[in-house]
């Protein structure tokens, strides 16, 4: 056992007396037994919420984007705020995934799987506003360089929105082609273990027919770091395009060149919270408390400080410059005194308050291992990033360098509506995946129980092997 | 004389599979394939697999897909028509490169990794409606199989087995 080897001060990873079999039984379960009665209320909640939300997605494009609550100076509001949002949330999966595979962090296997399936249900809601938000989304081919019958006519590489379209979609579709490698060999396990002759017929369809051939795992395992390579460097370009929309606008507020770092922390911030956030319910319904650990949770907590202490210090700066300007346009910023004292102060110190004041609880060791907490603070947070964006884009349009054109941004049903129905259409995909996907990423996690397993720690300590 | 039967030898630990098949190799026995549920680290090396070039190819895929954005963003804002946006340098594509640097790298990623993964599902025989091949279910789960082909020596291919821990010896006709 010498060459699973792992230092005694390091907590276990992953709790009881579990042998490879008892793996694979534990992940199987939630997909070969029947959903619970918390289930099928969740499902039918947020399903009830989705079809609301594409209720006002259709009153959307068949009026046009007037049903909005936009007007002549506030352009973009709710719909760019929800896009930044879940492209946000979405970047922890592939931190998780990708970055912590390159660290070698163990403590990502048990979580990796369901943190990329909130990444990309999370990119899926964020592509729907930029494309309701075309008005004809029929058209939205055009934001791609084919050729056309206008000359050609072709798109701008100059502008961001279009590297927004290139970074959003190349994420998409590298986290999918990830995660969909990932699960190869846990299909199979589920495709090996099939009774039933249609489910057995699915999982070897989604399997690709995998078969675990030695030189199969050399590739695998190869794919694998290469994509975590290269999947590193793209989602922080992700976030930093995205903050890119604004800063390379010249509006006061928005033109700040500590953006893109600060973008790309608030999402893992972001991300983390939902991780959180789901995990902190997964790991009860569908029994994984041996798997998703305490440890897990204050591993998280302890990313979750770091980044909002990196977001909170990107305030204090855009605060102190707008402030040190002497300029009263600066006086109108999303982080400014006449932000938080303005029409919008609510705004701001919800931001201040969910953001900054509630994650500090985090430095407490109690509280950062403590799951109901982490939960609780992680709705916070989740609810903070909102209207970080929210502040950053409402709060600067709201007050224009005219004064005749300031003006205020109320929602109607239909933001709302669109706004709930993402979230609706987010959860009605993830509660199906906790049901049909291997929901941890088992054969990595049989990888570390030799060396992370609490049965077999406790056998080297009475063994004296270290 | 070649025969068409395989030893199919299953273990249930992966320190007691890396053992056996260092010692089926010291033999001089030929280990036709290994399936394993997860990855045993050193496997690969052990029976004397050639090391993957996949990386490699991700390398020159990302250089193929650098190459096109460059084409890509020179032909349609330099060379077919050439706009003024925002007084941006449209005559000549390394003036204006700056702004194309974020659809250069999104590319190289997008080529790299897509192409990469086409590669390998291709070089591994992966793909939609495959049928698996591994010869027993259970090895997705927690048993490990070693396939050896027989050739006139099936006694003492399985006296050999037996001793380094496996946990069933079967003999089977090649497929």
């Amino acid at each position: 056992m010498s060459s699973h080897y792992e230092a005694p001060i390091r907590e276990p990873l992953v709790l009881g007396t579990k042998s490879y079999h008892d793996i694979t039984e534990d992940i199987a379960r939630p997909i070969e037994g029947s959903a619970n009665r918390n289930w099928y209320i969740a499902f039918y909640i947020s399903l009830a919420a989705m079809l609301w939300g594409f209720g006002c997605i259709f009153y959307t494009v068949g009026t046009g984007i007037g049903v909005w609550g936009l007007n002549k100076n506030i352009g973009w509001a709710w719909d760019i705020t929800n896009f930044v949002w879940w492209v946000g949330i979405g970047h922890a999966g592939t931190l998780i995934s990708a970055v912590l595979l390159l660290f070698r962090q163990k403590w990502r296997m048990a979580i990796n799987r369901s943190a990329e399936a909130m990444t990309i249900f999370a990119v899926f809601q964020a592509g729907l506003f930029p494309i309701i938000h075309m008005g004809r989304p029929w058209n939205g081919y055009w934001v791609l360089p084919i050729p056309n019958q206008f000359g050609s006519l072709w798109v701008n590489f100059n502008s961001p929105l279009l590297w927004d379209v290139f970074a959003i979609s190349t994420y998409l579709s590298v986290s999918l082609v990830f995660w969909w490698t990932g699960l190869l060999p846990d299909f199979a396990m589920i495709r090996d273990r099939a009774v039933k002759p249609f489910q057995k017929k699915i999982y070897s369809l989604l399997s690709f027919g995998w078969s675990g051939r030695a030189k199969d795992w050399q590739r695998f395992e190869e794919v694998s770091l290469v994509l975590a390579g290269l999947a590193t460097p793209l989602v922080l370009s992700v976030h930093t395009i995205v903050s890119m929309d604004f800063a390379t606008s010249i509006n006061p507020g928005w033109h700040s060149t500590i953006f893109p770092p600060y973008f790309v922390a608030g999402a893992i911030f972001s991300g983390f919270a939902m991780v959180q956030t789901l995990l902190g319910i997964m790991r009860k319904v569908t029994n994984m408390e041996d798997y998703i650990t305490r440890l897990h949770v204050e591993y998280m907590n302890i990313v979750i400080i770091l980044t909002g202490g990196i977001v909170a210090v990107a305030y204090a700066s855009e605060f102190f410059i707008a402030w040190y300007t002497g300029s009263p346009y600066e006086n109108y910023t999303y982080m400014s005194v006449g932000a938080a004292t303005g029409p919008y102060y609510w705004a701001f110190w919800s931001l201040i308050i969910f953001n900054i004041l509630i994650p500090q609880l985090l430095w407490f060791k109690k509280i950062r291992r403590s799951f109901i907490m982490s939960f609780i603070i992680s709705i916070a947070i989740n609810i903070g990033m909102w209207f970080e964006r929210f502040d950053i884009i409402a709060i600067v349009l709201s007050k224009g360098h005219l004064p005749s054109t300031w003006w205020r941004f109320e929602p109607t049903f239909v933001d709302v509506g669109i706004f709930i129905g993402t979230i609706g259409f987010f959860f009605v995909l993830f509660l199906l995946y906790a049901r049909t996907f291997p929901v941890i990423a088992q054969a990595e996690v049989k990888t570390i129980l030799k060396s992370s397993g609490a049965h077999y720690k406790k056998l080297r300590d009475e063994n004296n092997e270290h | 004389m070649s025969t068409s039967k395989v030893i199919h030898a299953f273990y249930n630990d992966d320190d007691v599979l890396m053992d056996a098949v260092k010692q089926v190799r010291a033999a001089n026995h030929h280990i036709e394939e290994v399936f394993c549920p997860f990855p045993v680290h050193g496997l690969d090396k052990a029976m004397g697999l050639a090391p993957t070039r996949l990386a490699i190819t991700a390398f020159m895929y990302g250089v193929t897909g650098l190459g096109v954005a460059i084409w890509l963003t020179y032909y349609t804002m330099i060379a077919d028509w050439p706009q003024d946006i925002g007084g941006k340098p449209n005559f000549s594509w390394w003036l204006n490169m700056p702004a194309f640097v974020p659809i250069l790298f999104e590319l190289t990623i997008f080529f790299a990794a897509h192409l990469m993964v086409i590669t390998f599902y291709m070089r591994s025989k992966i793909w939609p409606f495959k049928k698996a091949e591994n010869p027993d279910p259970r090895t997705t789960d927690d048993h490990f199989l070693m396939e050896i082909p027989v050739d006139g020596n099936e006694e003492e291919l399985k006296a050999l087995l037996a001793s380094t821990g496996a946990v069933e010896i079967n003999v089977v006709d090649n497929h």
